[in-house]
């Protein structure tokens, strides 16, 4: 039984090592290095070793000592068995196995002779492997993106499978792709469009939504239940069946090709989510505040911008962040009301350049990493509001 | 005094919350309904333009008299299917300056011309001439006369507006024979894209769920297809899978996995041989619905953890005293625990992918077997440019839509009723 259960620890801890080990090699390879020899079969059996030490130390040396001594041993094999690699490669492997020691370092004898030790250990490095899977499913086209973005025309066509960035080549040389889609595709115009369209969407929605939230989550009149489940119910139209007769209307009004028709469309799509979302908020702030407010002397306007304004930044920002994304992001509407270059959002533009016009994918590229890094940023940076945003407006999508 | 206070809340609560449902109203409902209007219309998207009776002005000299001037106007009508009713005319001349052969139609008075021109056909032209003269004998100058532009009006019968309605939209929708290979290729899509994200989204909520080193950051990068902007990611894909020059085919012919390029985006059928069996499976249409789990799974990963983390520690520990494997765990206390979640999930989603109308469109256009309802009503409405059968599609797309929410609001109920 025990025997067995070391000999599953061993095979699997190794194989997972294997796999990281491979799909570093094969980045590697992508980055124009050749590997002439992989050397499975050595590692593996190395991984085997080294995973049984593993077990054999336990807990009797200091866990972190443990873990960079394996992780040594095991670079340092590898940089024997494998010629002339360049240093970044072995550092690789390093954190590579640094990473996966850190991961068994807690696997010793008492561990292995529990229940179902061998399924808990299979489902841990699984784990890990998803894990790993998932996120270079993830990050490789955004990857893929900006490396294209980096590269000129002919080197391109002549390899497409070199997915290495040339930082030798200097700054202007290697931001060629950016500086051609500001200067000569007009980028920074639409970038400015964008940035307004997004900004006047959130300050409009807000100072409609704002007031509705508040009375509906504090005020008594007659229709309220039926307004707060009829919110929901408008949010789940979706944008394509108000496409034709807005498209009508807007044609005959004269509103298309103009900001102006973009940001009503903007807002009133936005406005349902950004109520919904902020009397939920409203409604968590004890009524006591108000009271006291109201016994101060204040109105209405009073007690919405003095009380309730500075309690609920938190949910305000999130609304503001997620009506902000949505703003930036939406393409459809940008799609039907402009076709004037002079009026091209970020989205419509870069579709404009795929469709109308033969452009260069380096270019297209370029384009793309500009409309997508801020919002990545936002994203990142604000990670917090975003996913509150998002969990509670992500009935549409 | 206590019902006073009643009306001025009520009367505030209405002023807070007027403006927002005029917007709404006038931005979402009004359309919806207007929808219903057009689709029983005969309406094409060059009958939008509103027709305008036009003029264009030349000023001409006369040979040997520099005190007379002829004035020709080009009148025509801008629209090539419609007729302007009671066309006026009104332009404006210096002062000193008479006509001198003015037709019956028209009428010269302190320095004004005024013209009733009656009705005009569709694409009605005209040519009309006036002489004019300076009464002090002077010269008269060209650029003056000129700087001066007509002005016209006249009434069109707005097609929008007419009391005309037809069947024909919803019998082309509904007699057209791809209308059930429409139907099904929505549904395969709308269904196999929900299950997808939501499969994907259950594994990556399940791994996020452990502790590791990093795992906030990688909660940060799960949500990045979600968030980034879809005309970047679907163009990025594009680039990805195309088949001479994309990344995909080049690493798979590469390492040998292929022989030739596959057009993954471009390529209706592709036949698969499994054990004997020939499947012909829709390679646009699988290709799709892949980026769309890679773009919405995030979503249902972020419902899922939320859930997940909710979940009481006791009940894995008293599994773990009863000796059950993870296996076990996972399916006796995990899944009963996020079922509510992924059914509802599973009902937004659908409704959504339902209507999902950016991602194919920029990764296909609908060709290759990729045409749902949304880009249906798209070609219809734009490519072929015929307003009223796009418009008979959405129609169709709203009906299906109210029968998915009846179902959700149905499911969401009976959830409340049980908690």
């Amino acid at each position: 039984m025990k025997i067995k259960n070391i000999f599953t620890y061993c095979f699997i801890s190794s194989l997972f090592l294997f796999l990281l080990i491979c799909i570093w090699k094969i980045l590697v390879t992508l980055q124009g290095i050749e590997l002439t020899n992989f050397n499975f079969n050595k590692l593996f059996i190395f991984g085997i070793i080294l995973c049984a030490i593993n077990l054999l130390i336990g807990k009797k040396l200091n866990l972190n000592i443990k873990i960079i001594i394996l992780a040594l041993l095991f670079s340092i094999f590898d940089y024997f068995i494998s010629i002339n690699l360049p240093i970044w490669y072995s550092l690789g492997i390093f954190l590579i196995s640094l990473f996966f020691f850190n991961n068994i370092k807690n696997y010793d004898k008492n561990f292995l002779s529990k229940n179902h030790s061998s399924q808990k250990l299979f489902f841990n490095f699984l784990t890990l492997f998803g894990i790993t899977l998932f996120s270079f499913v993830i990050l490789f086209p955004f990857y893929m993106m900006l490396v294209t973005s980096l590269k000129t025309q002919a080197l391109l066509l002549l390899n497409p499978l070199d997915f290495s960035i040339n930082f030798t080549q200097g700054l202007p040389e290697l931001f060629k792709s950016y500086f051609i889609v500001f200067k000569d595709y007009n980028f920074g115009k639409f970038m400015l469009t964008s940035t307004i369209v997004s900004l006047g969407t959130v300050v409009i929605t807000l100072i409609f939504a704002i007031p509705a939230a508040y009375a509906v989550a504090r005020l008594n009149f007659f229709g309220k239940n039926f307004l707060s489940t009829s919110i929901l119910i408008i949010y789940l139209f979706p944008a394509i069946v108000l496409v034709i007769p807005l498209y009508t209307i807007f044609s005959q009004l004269g509103l298309r090709n103009s900001i102006e028709g973009l940001l009503i469309v903007y807002t009133a799509t936005t406005l349902p989510v950004a109520i919904y979302m902020l009397q939920g908020y409203f409604k968590s702030i004890p009524k006591e505040l108000e009271e006291a407010g109201i016994i101060d002397g204040q109105n209405w306007i009073g007690i919405i911008f003095k009380i309730i304004l500075p309690l609920s930044l938190p949910a305000i920002s999130s609304v503001a962040l997620y009506v902000f994304m949505i703003a930036w992001n939406e393409f459809l509407f940008s799609l039907m009301f402009l076709d004037r270059p002079n009026t091209f959002t970020l989205s419509r533009a870069i579709q404009f350049l795929n469709v109308g016009a033969e452009t260069p994918r380096q270019y297209l590229m370029a384009g793309s990493v500009v409309v997508t890094l801020p919002i990545l940023i936002i994203f990142v940076y604000f990670e917090k509001y975003l996913v509150s945003g998002l969990t509670a407006g992500s009935v549409k999508g | 005094m206590s019902s006073k206070l009643a009306k001025i809340e009520k009367r505030t609560a209405y002023l807070l919350i007027l403006p927002s449902i005029l917007l709404v109203f006038s931005i979402i409902l009004f359309p919806i309904f207007s929808n219903i209007w057009i689709s029983f219309k005969n309406v094409e998207l060059k009958d939008l333009r509103i027709p305008e009776p036009r003029a264009k002005k030349l000023v001409k000299s006369i040979n040997d008299n520099p005190n007379q001037i002829k004035v020709i106007y080009k009148l025509r009508n801008s629209s090539l299917t419609q007729e302007i009713t009671n066309v006026k005319f009104k332009d404006k001349y210096p002062n000193n300056i008479e006509p001198i052969n003015l037709n019956n139609k028209c009428q010269f008075k302190s320095n004004l011309l005024k013209c009733e021109l009656g009705n005009w056909p569709k694409k009605y032209r005209e040519n009309l001439e006036i002489v004019f003269q300076n009464t002090k004998n002077k010269e008269i100058l060209k650029k003056e006369i000129k700087s001066y532009k007509p002005k016209l009006s006249g009434n069109s019968q707005n097609i929008l507006l007419t009391y005309e309605f037809t069947l024909n939209n919803f019998k082309k929708v509904i007699k057209d024979k791809s209308f059930v290979d429409l139907l099904s290729t929505t549904f395969y899509y709308t269904f196999f894209g929900t299950l997808g994200a939501i499969v994907f989204g259950i594994l990556a909520a399940q791994m996020v769920n452990q502790k590791f080193f990093g795992r906030t950051f990688m909660r940060s990068v799960l949500l990045f297809p979600y968030v980034a902007p879809v005309v970047a990611l679907a163009y990025t894909w594009e680039l990805l899978l195309d088949p001479t020059s994309g990344t995909l085919n080049n690493l798979l012919i590469n390492y040998q996995i292929i022989d030739g390029p596959i057009n993954l985006l471009g390529q209706k059928y592709v036949t698969l041989n499994i054990l004997g069996f020939d499947f012909k499976l829709r390679l646009a249409l699988t290709t799709v619905i892949i980026f769309e789990i890679w773009r919405y799974f995030p979503l249902a990963f972020l419902f899922i953890l939320a859930r997940l983390q909710a979940v009481p520690k006791e009940l894995y520990e008293a599994a773990d005293v009863d000796g059950a494997n993870p296996v076990q765990k996972f399916l006796n206390i995990t899944l009963p625990q996020i079922l509510a979640v992924i059914s509802i999930l599973f009902m937004i989603r659908f409704i959504w992918n339902f209507n999902k109308f950016e991602d194919i469109f920029l990764l296909t256009g609908g060709a290759s077997g990729t045409r749902t309802f949304p880009i249906n009503v798209y070609q219809q409405g734009f490519s072929i440019g015929d307003i009223g059968v796009g418009s008979a599609v959405s129609i169709v797309i709203v009906v299906f839509l109210l029968i998915f929410m009846f179902i959700y609001f149905k499911l969401l109920g009976k959830r409340a009723d049980e908690n």
